[in-house]
């Protein structure tokens, strides 16, 4: 047993009201650059859809991801390494940037330069690409809300899938149709495609908390991580030539805060937390001979984190205390494995997904609500449950590669939750036969109702700090943002060449305090506006005064 | 031997070797970040996808050609049977298929550069001048190897060329074999020395990097966490938002 830590993700998709706030400030934050204007660390999707890029999950035409050989073998889908080198001149499986959208912004200009005239001046769409003027046709979130639905909705791979296969057919017509939303990031796998084909060896997983990252000076450009990559979260920047993707938001986390698209999740939907994996079991896991059967392999590979052995074996393997501690504390490892109503996003793509879903009871609802009945009653709940084959067979085709069992189990236990709080909260008799229904009894499934509907900023985000020893260190050296005319990029040697401009743009120990103080706290004498709380008028907000430079 | 026989064939050699050596060292130390092939693939890839394996395939038979030319003397080839008029045949062959190759590839991905909006778009001054070098280089070379073969009297490099080239690593370069080559060969010479001198300083350096290590590393690489940002002297990095 190799005990390795890991940072993971649950999302509870019965909250995702799909504002689209944890994609936008994490572009604000991370990809507000040129060359990467297309990247979404984080993007919000509306299923059923194609998603972003489009069909990204069509693994036949994109080849991302993993599959076991005739030798029960795990191999990369795009092919081994020779194939990749061979292929590294042109890649054959490279989506085009149509394939998320062609970049634009507005020529704004003309609205306040067009000369006097009968017409009213337009801005007209420019694509980022080349200048030129363009037509919009495509974007992250087309089909947002569904919207197109009828013409691009049967162009999603599970419902082309759930066509083939079963009478019952996804109906787009707007009575019958069901819908939710669903966020995506790096999945920060335990087996990532992406850094296995990198040939240049420039990605990799940390092995303190197990973040997937590109090393930037290493990478060379050769975007075989982006057809590696199953969910396509490995982006390409067009102008510096090298890969990013999702950073887990490294920087946060290593001070303990949370990730920026869980920390502004209007929601409250998400939550962090640590699990602790066997390394050594990992590839075996993902080779499991049925598709079905990687839910459950991942499931075995997290760890107990308070089994005496096991916390013997995390020790030998250096791990800290208070990352123990952590672990045991962690919800990510309470919803997916003690709860068991967390599921992978398409385990069938055999990289270990670290990101988890609450999968939503929200169709059933709906659709008992619409037809004029209790959607809070444990018997209507449960007979929706087995009646509405469509919603269950298209999560299941998105959390347990197709198998409806372990869907239906979760959706039950939220509806045995729902139901049971129901009654506590109307202040009737609770009834215990709704939680043994499900497997669970009274104190269980009051701690999961805790965990899903209460719990508090401290109890979603489980997030141990990088080593005390560390910690001093990880403070930020100076800003050299503060030297005016900066050159960055278009030096000498082509668009990507120049002096450093630092990664990060925030103090982040000043951020916290800041986070966590009521008064205004003292945070030096910059302010950043995207992390300034309205409190006052910190030092800083304004440039200095000329009189007080002089002086 | 005259003055300039001993610039360019005595002098010349050493300053290039001396600013492709130091300026790629320079170059990895000063600027990682910008190292990279700054593929365009994301933008176009009907063109790309033939244009680019095309010029980089017969580019490394090219390679492998100059170097066998070079570096093996005739006396080897001689000894084991193989007749110098036999050598020339598929030399010229191999050499001419693959350069008419590499010649076709980068026309394939010159004229994509020039009527794909966004890849032309992306094409800075600095790929603009090392395009100029690199045809010129090809195309002398294309022609020595075509001409030669054309107009019946070959000139033999491995005579001239060859034993120059080799001198040159011992510290002794035999300029009186370079001054007897034929002027075409010249030409090709000095376009190839110019092609190494700007090399360092040009997105060719990602041929540097070719990642063979890839076929002998494990899958899944770790690495752990940096001591920390501190401990890291600040390098080239992401552009600041305000450049757009
Ligand atoms: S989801 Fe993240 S870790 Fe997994 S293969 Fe894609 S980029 Fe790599
Ligand atoms: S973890 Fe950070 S980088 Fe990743 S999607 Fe969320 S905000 Fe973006």
């Amino acid at each position: 047993m190799r005990v390795m830590a890991q940072l993971g993700m649950v999302m509870n998709l019965d909250k995702c009201i799909g504002c689209h706030t944890c994609s936008v400030t994490c572009k604000q934050a991370w990809t507000n650059r040129s060359g990467i204007e297309y990247a979404w660390f984080n993007n919000v999707e509306t299923r059923p859809g194609q998603g972003y890029p489009r069909r990204f999950a069509d693994q036949e035409r994109w080849r991302g991801g993993w599959v076991r050989n005739r030798r029960g073998r795990l191999q990369l889908k795009a092919g081994g390494r020779f194939r990749k080198l061979l292929t590294i001149f042109a890649n054959p499986v490279l989506p085009n940037i149509r394939d998320y959208y062609e970049p634009w912004t507005y020529d704004y200009e003309t609205l306040t330069e067009a000369p006097l005239g009968d017409d009213f001046p337009v801005a007209q769409p420019r694509s980022l690409l080349s200048g030129e003027p363009m037509s919009v046709e495509w974007g992250a979130n087309w089909d947002d809300d569904l919207g197109g639905a009828p013409e691009h909705g049967p162009r999603d791979p599970i419902v082309e899938k759930i066509r083939a296969e079963s009478e019952e057919k996804v109906r787009f017509e707007y009575e019958r149709a069901f819908m939710f939303y669903l966020p995506r990031i790096c999945e920060h796998c335990l087996n990532p495609a992406c850094v296995a084909s990198c040939p240049s060896g420039a990605m990799y997983k940390r092995t303190e908390d197990g973040i997937v990252l590109v090393d930037q000076d290493r990478c060379r450009g050769w975007r075989m991580c982006v057809t590696g990559c199953p969910y396509k979260k490995v982006y390409f920047n067009h102008r510096t030539g090298k890969a990013e993707k999702c950073t887990f938001c490294y920087p946060r986390v290593e001070v303990g805060l949370p990730t920026v698209c869980s920390e502004t999740c209007v929601g409250r939907l998400r939550y962090l937390g640590l699990v602790l994996y066997d390394a050594d079991r990992v590839t075996a896991a993902a080779s499991a001979p049925d598709e079905r059967d990687l839910y459950e392999a991942q499931l075995d590979l997290l760890l107990d984190p308070a089994d005496p052995e096991v916390i013997a074996a995390a020790r030998r393997e250096g791990i800290a205390e208070d990352w123990l501690e952590h672990a045991r504390r962690s919800p990510v490892y309470q919803l997916a494995k003690v709860f068991r109503v967390a599921l992978p996003l398409h385990p069938e793509f055999r990289t270990m997904p670290m990101v988890w879903y609450v999968p939503p009871l929200s169709p059933v609802v709906d659709r008992l609500v619409e037809t004029g009945h209790d959607g809070e009653s444990a018997a209507s709940l449960f007979g929706a449950i087995e009646a509405l084959r469509i919603p269950v067979e298209y999560l299941a085709e998105l959390f347990t590669a197709g198998d409806p069992a372990p869907v239906t189990a979760v959706l039950r236990k939220l509806a045995a939750m729902r139901s049971f709080m129901r009654d506590v909260t109307l202040g009737r008799e609770p009834d215990e036969a709704i939680p043994a229904s499900v497997g669970m009894d009274t104190e269980r499934i009051v701690a999961m109702y805790r965990l899903l509907a209460l719990a508090k900023y401290d109890e979603r985000y489980v997030v141990p700090t990088a080593y005390e020893g560390e910690a001093q260190q990880l403070e930020e050296i100076g800003c050299s943002l503060d030297v005016d005319g900066g050159p960055g990029m278009g030096g000498p040697f082509g668009e990507a060449s120049g002096r450093p401009v630092p990664v990060s743009v925030e103090t982040f120990h000043a951020l916290r305090t800041r986070q966590t103080s009521d008064a205004v706290a003292d945070i030096g004498d910059r302010v950043n506006l995207l992390n300034w709380d309205g409190k006052g008028r910190p030092p800083g907000l304004f440039p200095p005064r000329r009189t007080e430079e002089r002086r | 031997m005259t003055v300039w026989d001993v610039l360019l064939w005595g002098v010349l050699p050493y300053v290039m070797i001396a600013v492709l050596v130091l300026g790629t060292v320079w170059r990895y130390r000063y600027d990682k970040f910008g190292w990279t092939t700054r593929s365009s693939q994301l933008y176009e890839s009907r063109l790309l996808r033939i244009g680019s394996p095309v010029f980089h395939f017969g580019l490394l038979v090219v390679v492998i050609g100059h170097v066998i030319g070079l570096v093996i003397p005739q006396s080897w080839t001689d000894a084991v049977g193989l007749s110098e008029t036999a050598y020339h045949v598929q030399a010229v062959v191999l050499g001419g298929i693959a350069g008419v190759c590499t010649l076709t590839g980068i026309t394939i991905l010159i004229y994509r550069r020039r009527t794909t909006g966004p890849v032309f778009s992306a094409t800075t001054r600095n790929d603009k001048a090392m395009y100029v070098v690199l045809v010129a280089a090809l195309v002398a070379g294309l022609a020595t190897t075509l001409l030669g073969a054309i107009g019946g009297v070959e000139h033999n490099y491995r005579e001239s060329v060859s034993p120059w080239f080799r001198s040159l690593f011992v510290l002794q370069p035999d300029i009186a074999s370079m001054a007897r080559a034929s002027v075409e060969f010249k030409i090709h010479t000095l376009i190839g020395m110019v092609l190494f001198t700007i090399w360092p300083f040009t997105r060719l350096v990602h041929a540097f990097t070719a990642p063979l290590h890839y076929l002998f590393r494990p899958y899944i690489v770790y690495r752990s966490r940096d001591a920390g940002p501190a401990s890291r002297p600040a390098r080239r990095g992401w552009e600041s938002i305000e450049r757009r």
